[in-house]
């Protein structure tokens, strides 16, 4: 299970907090993850709790203000620091070393211009390819993200493509420069669930074939368990557990991660009621004092209003932000 | 055979085929070019050495004697069938155009105004300034020598009208492309970046808009000689606010749509999103306002002439032909109605086409 692979994307106490007029909204408030070259990592978590935020943020795509990345954050692209550098040095970064695809592909494609011309406009860009070179690459992209007749799609409009075409046409144009690490911001979430199977599956095929680490954000666990390696459950703007695709579903070391598994369907038991867990994500500009989950978990305790720290637990990487973790977790010998 | 009928009469083809918009215009084109070569041949052969205007006019009438037969050809040439891949939303706004009858009328007396404007060197019966005998030709009505009479001065009304034309549309066109230029940009910029820099810019649009137009002008006018440019400067610097509310507020909503955020995901610079991104989804809006702002203008130049700031005599235009004629208006009717009705007709153009632009460029609008 070790794998000494140096990361890729090293985030450490990454604080990203909105300065508004209702007050400071911690959405990400202190979260750390790596990402190694070539593995898929899941963010999961409801809405609220921070996932969008954290990727963006990575980018330096938020409006500041109102955003701030706070002091003592850091983002490292193969040692890098990318907090604080230049706009000309993360305009270089970004579609170069790192791409994005968005949640809604109906409005993330320039309506004025041909899905061509947008994908090559990257590729003029940042691999300076003259305009033939350039529509001969998009031929090429739009075939290897399955569009079928991509000479003829090449000229069409964003308008005349269905919504699981332009998530391709999308994922084509965050390939053009064949960038080290994919950030897929729920990329199947606005879209079908045959057509959700078919992009998640491109994007597996894409990831072996370039090599490239995915980081994808979705609240969907069933995506996560089909894609990813590694997971990092999100709540309330922290980590509150992280460890392999394997490990979590197999053993929720968080009270909150247990109650997301709950909330699916499973094939071991048909028919189960499917539990919900109880109330929302509290409002960032106020997270309760302590863990933060304690009003919505099962297993508040006196003790629980203290602030909890990621407990180290057996496996690699594996932690989890919960003071009743389970004893066996932590020393990795099974509960008798 | 419908080739063949092109060849001799282009646009006739069209016409038969049930386009009038395009065969009439076509048709209209070739056989009025071809109309002033037959009656004026010595005027082009003599405009062809003459100074630049004339040489203009001369390029435009060959250009759209030429056009409208080449077109005519290859266009029967084509097989009409309905484009099916890549259509753009600027296609979709022609077609949805095309369909609007009042609109396509007023394009074409639009593109007829501007084709008459050009070609007036060739085809104005007299010079502007050139004065009859100041005796027996004096406020003259309507006859076969000067078809719209003439003026106080013996000056013949239709070859100033059609002058005026040019000076009229001329102004509309520059200074309207002037302020569409700086609103857009600056409206661009401001709702992109906000901040303190939309602040500052619309803080300084109020402070444009707040200040009495006419005053301005008023009070420039005194400072420099009155002419055609400070009036084109003029008015191109003070009319831009409108389009850069209009854009501010296009920007404003666009720039929270995802491809913009894609287009920074993807590393491209402020500018190229706000010129390549931005500025090409809020068109739309500006080209709507600028056909409206034409109209516009040609009514507040012809406003300023008329009050002795703006076009300075003798040269023509509609204003102060309008003003001229308000002494004699019992007398010498003409001298008034026929500039009068140019800048009403040329204005409603305007407005026509505007509101069908606006009709087709708003798909909430379309049938």
């Amino acid at each position: 299970m070790s794998d000494v692979r140096a990361p890729l994307l090293s985030v450490r106490d990454l604080r990203t907090w909105f300065f508004t007029d209702q007050g400071v909204a911690k959405a990400v408030d202190g979260i750390s993850f790596d990402i190694r070259e070539g593995e898929t990592l899941g963010i999961v978590g409801e809405s609220g709790c921070g996932k969008t935020v954290t990727s963006l943020s990575l980018l330096g795509l938020l409006p500041q203000p109102p955003a701030r990345i706070m002091e003592g954050s850091s983002v490292r692209l193969r040692g890098e620091e990318l907090i604080g550098v230049g706009e000309r040095r993360m305009r270089a970064l970004r579609g170069n070393e790192i791409s994005m695809i968005f949640q809604e592909p109906m409005s993330s494609l320039n309506p004025v211009y041909t899905v061509g011309d947008q994908i090559a406009e990257a590729l003029r860009l940042h691999r300076g390819m003259d305009r033939k070179e350039a529509r001969a690459e998009v031929v090429r992209l739009l075939a290897e993200v399955g569009i079928s007749e991509p000479k003829r799609r090449i000229d069409e409009y964003p308008h005349q493509l269905s919504g699981g075409m332009r998530q391709r046409v999308m994922i084509a144009m965050a390939l053009s420069c064949e960038p080290k690490l994919l950030i897929a911001d729920e990329p199947t979430t606005a879209l079908d669930v045959t057509i959700q199977a078919q992009i998640l599956e491109l994007l597996a095929e894409l990831r072996k074939k370039h090599g490239m680490a995915v980081l994808l954000i979705t609240h969907d666990l069933g995506v996560v368990a089909e894609v990813c390696d590694r997971v990092v459950v999100m709540y309330a703007g922290q980590v509150v557990e992280t460890g392999s695709v394997y490990e979590i579903f197999a053993e929720p070391a968080h009270p909150y991660t247990r109650g997301l598994l709950d909330s699916l369907p499973s094939v071991e038991e048909p028919g189960r009621r499917l539990d919900s867990i109880p109330g929302t994500v509290p409002n960032p500009v106020d997270w309760p004092t302590g863990c933060r989950f304690r009003a919505r978990c099962s297993l508040a305790a006196e003790g629980c209003e203290r602030p909890q720290e990621l407990i180290q637990l057996a496996g690699a990487g594996r932690a989890a932000r919960c003071r009743r973790v389970d004893a066996s977790l932590v020393s990795g010998v099974a509960a008798p | 055979m419908s080739r063949a009928l092109s060849a001799f009469l282009p646009g006739l083809p069209q016409l038969l085929a049930g386009r009038w918009g395009a065969g009439a215009t076509a048709l209209l084109l070739w056989a009025g070019s071809l109309a002033i070569v037959a009656t004026r041949p010595s005027r082009v052969g003599a405009a062809l050495t003459g100074s630049w205007d004339e040489q203009l006019a001369v390029a435009t009438l060959f250009s759209a004697l030429v056009g409208a037969w080449m077109w005519s050809w290859r266009d029967v040439a084509a097989e009409h069938e309905v484009k099916r891949v890549g259509v753009s939303q600027w296609e979709l706004a022609v077609r949805a155009f095309s369909k609007n009858r009042t609109a396509v009328a007023g394009l074409i007396v639009i593109v007829a105004l501007y084709a008459v404007a050009l070609l007036t060197p060739l085809v104005a019966p007299y010079d502007p300034v050139f004065q009859g005998d100041l005796i027996i030709e004096r406020l003259t009505g309507l006859s076969a020598a000067h078809p719209l009479g003439t003026d106080q001065f013996a000056r013949d009304v239709l070859s100033r009208l059609l002058y005026g034309a040019r000076i009229s549309l001329l102004i509309g066109f520059v200074a309207v492309g002037i302020s569409v230029t700086i609103g857009t940009l600056l409206g661009a910029i401001a709702g992109f970046i906000g901040g303190v820099v939309d602040g500052v810019i619309m803080r300084f649009v109020d402070m444009v808009i707040s200040f009495p137009r006419l005053v301005l002008l008023i009070t420039i006018i005194a400072l420099f000689q009155p002419s055609i440019f400070l009036i084109i400067a003029v008015l191109g610097l003070t009319l831009w606010p409108g389009t850069a509310r209009i854009v501010r507020g296009e920007v404003l909503s666009l720039r929270e749509r995802e491809f913009v955020q894609a287009a920074t995901a993807l590393g491209f610079s402020k500018a190229r999103i706000i010129l390549r991104h931005l500025i090409p989804n809020a068109l739309g809006p500006v080209i709507v306002a600028a056909t409206l702002g034409i109209g516009n203008t040609i009514v507040l130049e012809a406003g300023l002439s008329f009050l002795g700031l703006g076009v300075q005599p003798p040269t023509a235009s509609w204003g102060t032909m309008v003003a001229d004629g308000r002494n004699v208006l019992l007398n010498a009717w003409w001298l008034s109605t026929f500039p009068g009705f140019a800048i009403v007709f040329t204005v409603l153009s305007f407005n026509l086409v505007g509101d069908g632009l606006r009709d087709a460029l708003d798909p909430r609008l379309r049938r």
